[in-house]
């Protein structure tokens, strides 16, 4: 009746995971009992569940990374403390505890943190950039959210129904197969993925088909905002890579459920495949991560200097080179798999040479700020951390796409060192840093900016002390995933890492109090204008928060910049008085459960897909094709705004930017 | 509004290149959908092409049991494939029924289109069902893992096609050639098709090079 579900999925013998799932779970149910006590239920069911605003979706993406980047964040405080006690000792972790602590880390970072974060930001801030009303598919971009959502839980879940998987956060076979790994943990670890990954994949579509087909009118190619060019860049990797994950955990999956051979030992199975087709996804997944990290530095630089972006064209062309040569380099993540110093060096060499685009970029940004007006604005000071940190990671990068030294380096601390140096010195200060340049367009009032430059430098430090130690003991020969060691020369610096955990932890603990005094201050902190950084393009042309339709026309783009240039033309006009044109009405996608329903059949499928409980697998498939067939039923999927609402609240928003033009002209 | 207002145009053209072609705003409805599928249908592309590598990897790995050439019986392929063939066109003949709103040989084109469908489905099913039953099924060794997962995952996908097929039908059978459904209809188009393309490279790297001796 229940499958491999019984008791003793429960880990009733461990006390931290019980401890920490019911912490959890009371945290959960006083939220829902409050919601409900209180009765925001209706506004939370119509405002943002069933919403399918772009901009309500890539909040609670940015949201979804939010809480999970707390959960990977106490599984890193976690490592950092059982590696800095487990010298001589067993420490305080169970070896398959611990085992379990870094998969679920690394598989939640990226998956659950990096990715919908990303994703959020690009949803919240494309189509405004692009000067349109919604994403191409509006009810579709709710159900990858809701779906990527699925994939979160699940991984929670395993916490304290069962396992999670103790394979590092790839799942390499042999050891994920049955024979080596035959509880649920690689059976949560593949279906939550293969779920979030649709969601991906519906996301990346959504996006590509938004900046290829939905642009403003005189949005050309060479216009876009850089943020935009590389969005498309990232989702057409997301589109061109994530089948590849899909078709890889499935292989895994059909391994391990009906006994095929694609990665086993016996019958003629081949582990290198899954470590090719595993990385001819992982490899692109890195760069559909830091190339809208990219964009956002070139935002935030280019704003807070007060200058167009130096060399915007070299700009689009190390973007998309990056897209192109950051599929062709997969094979540098096994050079010891032994395919020959041929392949190894053909490899090695594209690797380079996508330091190449990569320099571009960083030099572009350099010379944006050469004779600006520099503020040193929050996200600024995220970007220039970035700018500085990676370097470092960049050049360890080059290091080991040399195939002899990567042979001594290989799966050391020094590797964890250079991608944790690329990925949050990348990814997450860029994530970083857009939250801070667009939270006030989210929510209408801006951050605090002290508790922010303190959350800054205290991760920016605690960044450094943690991982330059890991360098060093990488190359002292320590390698990854040491549950305990005996070597006295690595001691200090695991010490030192963690001291730096520690002030990381401070960071995030400033950026968490950040928000929490901003909401509580948001009535001084409030932006009339839309337009708090003096911005340049057309997200600041419309107002904080924007209404449901962003525009009241699609503002007509007649160069880069473009709201830069209108408001150097009103300056110019002296505020001379337009003719009001003439409003009409729009139409707007109406909101729709469909994401949501979905995503609950979807959970209950991938529960019970992991614990082998067939009947309500057949339910959960079902449901989940009812949901469409319902959803495609629907007779009015659109909504009418009328032409004197939209003016109503359109000239609400002129007046606050004519005081904001006067006041400019005055000083 | 400030935004719409005519203003210099000292910053369109900064490189001076030339004229620049004004691009003229958001794409009606039925291209932005149609695109979006096209880029769908790409990714499940790729997906196929996943397979298909895992099937030239692992093709010479038979583990003592049978090859390719020893099981793949060229009659039902040729049958499935003018099968599949047919349907792609009955299925074209259903779009335009659809396009010209002539219910009646829309749903002759879609229930042929259909019946073909399950035929080419049986015929693969009968396949599988015989080889299980002889002892080879995927389990046997990865050279079966690898081909029963690529033309199973075709078969998949013209089962889900099916499903897909009967719901269109249903759906302009209770609200008529309404222009979200035909949107939805050139979808499926374009879906079968698609299907069609990539049996072709099925039938061609697995049952033509496989069936060599």
């Amino acid at each position: 009746m229940l499958g491999k579900l019984d008791w003793s999925a429960i880990p009733f013998g461990q006390p931290i995971p019980l401890v920490a799932g019911a912490v959890v779970l009371v945290a959960i149910l006083g939220v829902l009992i409050w919601v409900v006590v209180k009765g925001h239920l209706p506004y939370l069911w119509h405002e943002w569940i069933t919403s399918v605003d772009h901009k309500r979706i890539g909040v609670m993406y940015v949201l979804l990374a939010s809480v999970m980047l707390l959960r990977g964040g106490s599984d890193a405080i976690m490592m950092r403390i059982q590696q800095a006690i487990a010298y001589q000792s067993q420490g305080y972790l169970p070896p398959e505890h611990y085992n379990q602590i870094f998969s679920a880390h690394g598989t939640i970072m990226i998956f659950f943190v990096a990715m919908p974060f990303v994703i959020g930001l690009m949803n919240l801030v494309v189509p405004l950039q692009l000067g349109v009303r919604d994403v191409a598919f509006p009810t579709l971009n709710s159900v990858g959210f809701w779906l990527t959502a699925t994939g979160a839980l699940l991984v929670n879940v395993s916490l304290v129904v069962g396992e999670f998987a103790r394979t590092g956060w790839l799942a390499f076979p042999p050891l994920s197969e049955l024979s080596y790994s035959p509880g649920v943990g690689v059976d949560y670890y593949a279906w939550s993925l293969q779920i979030s990954g649709v969601g991906t994949l519906v996301a990346g579509i959504n996006l590509v088909t938004t900046v290829l087909k939905l642009r403003t009118r005189g949005m050309n190619y060479l216009r876009m905002p850089m943020f935009c060019w590389t969005t498309l860049a990232s989702n057409l990797l997301i589109v061109a890579a994530f089948p590849i994950l899909t078709a890889t955990l499935a292989m895994l999956l059909l391994d391990r459920y009906l006994g095929f051979h694609f990665f086993t030992n016996e019958a003629g199975g081949n582990v290198m495949m899954f470590m090719n087709l595993i990385w001819a996804w992982g490899h692109p997944e890195v760069y559909i991560l830091v190339l809208p990290a990219f964009g956002i530095y070139s935002e935030v630089v280019s704003t807070f200097s007060g200058k167009p972006l130096f060399g915007y064209r070299s700009m689009v062309l190390a973007t998309m080179a990056i897209c192109v040569i950051s599929f062709m380099v997969w094979l540098h993540h096994f050079f010891t798999m032994g395919a020959g110093p041929d392949v190894n060096a053909i490899f090695g060499i594209a690797s380079m040479i996508i330091a190449v685009p990569t320099g571009v970029k960083i030099y572009n940004w350099l010379f944006t700020m050469y004779g600006g007006r520099i503020r040193f604005a929050t996200p600024m000071l995220w970007s220039v951390g970035f700018m500085v940190t990676f370097i470092i990671g960049g050049l360890t990068g080059v290091l080991v796409a040399v195939p002899p030294a990567d042979f001594v380096l290989h799966n050391s601390m020094f590797l964890v060192a250079h991608f944790h140096n690329v990925i949050i010195g990348g990814v997450l200060f860029g994530a970083f840093a857009g939250f801070e340049y667009w939270f006030p367009k989210a929510f209408g009032f801006r951050l605090d900016e002290r508790w922010g430059k303190a959350g800054f430098w205290f991760t920016f430090t605690g960044f450094w002390i943690t991982f330059m130690p890991l360098y060093v003991v990488g190359m002292l020969g320590m390698t990854r995933r040491m549950q305990h060691y005996d070597v006295a020369a690595w001691r200090p610096w695991m010490l030192v890492a963690a001291i730096g955990m520690a002030v990381l932890t401070i960071g995030v603990v400033c950026q968490v109090m950040q928000l929490v005094v901003s909401i509580r201050n948001r009535a001084a902190l409030r932006d009339r204008t839309g337009d708090p950084w003096d911005g340049r393009s057309l997200e600041w042309a419309t107002s904080s928060p924007p209404p449901v339709f962003n525009f009241a026309f699609h503002p007509d783009v007649r160069g880069e910049d473009a709201y830069w240039a209108m408001k150097q033309h009103a300056k110019e006009q002296q505020l001379a008085h337009h003719a009001e044109p003439e409003y009409e009405d729009i139409e707007m996608p109406r909101n729709s459960p469909t994401g949501f329903v979905c995503a609950f059949f979807a959970t209950i499928t991938g529960f019970a897909l992991i614990w082998h409980i067939w009947w309500m697998v057949i339910l959960g498939v079902l449901g989940a094709f009812a949901t469409f067939v319902v959803f495609a039923w629907r007779d009015h999927d659109e909504y009418v705004i009328p032409a004197a609402e939209v003016a109503r609240i359109d000239r609400v928003n002129i007046e606050e930017r004519r005081s904001l033009v006067s006041m400019a002209g005055a000083i | 509004m400030a935004m719409t207002a005519t203003y210099g145009h000292a910053r369109t053209d900064p490189h001076h290149i030339g004229r620049v072609a004004e691009h003229a705003g958001p794409a009606p409805k039925r291209i932005v959908t149609a695109y979006g599928f096209w880029v769908f249908l790409l990714s499940d592309i790729v997906m196929f092409s996943c397979f298909f590598a895992a099937y030239a990897v692992l093709v010479s790995q038979t583990a003592d049991g049978p090859k390719g050439s020893e099981i793949f019986e060229q009659r039902n392929v040729a049958i499935e494939t003018v099968c599949l063939l047919l349907s792609s066109f009955t299925c074209g003949m259903a779009s335009i029924a659809a396009d010209v709103r002539n219910r009646f040989w829309f749903y002759l084109g879609m229930a042929v289109t259909c019946v073909l469908g399950l035929a080419f489905l049986s015929i693969e099913f009968r396949e599988f069902a015989d080889l299980v039953s002889r002892g080879y099924g995927p389990s046997r060794s990865a050279f079966l893992t690898a081909f029963f997962s690529l033309v199973g995952c075709h078969g998949l996908h013209v089962s889900a096609g099916v499903l897909w097929l009967l719901t269109m039908m249903a759906q302009v059978f209770a609200k008529g050639f309404r222009a979200d459904i035909l949107r939805r209809m050139m979808c499926f188009a374009l879906f079968w098709h698609a299907l069609d393309i990539i049996w072709v490279a099925v039938f061609s790297v697995v049952y033509l090079l496989g069936g060599a001796p």
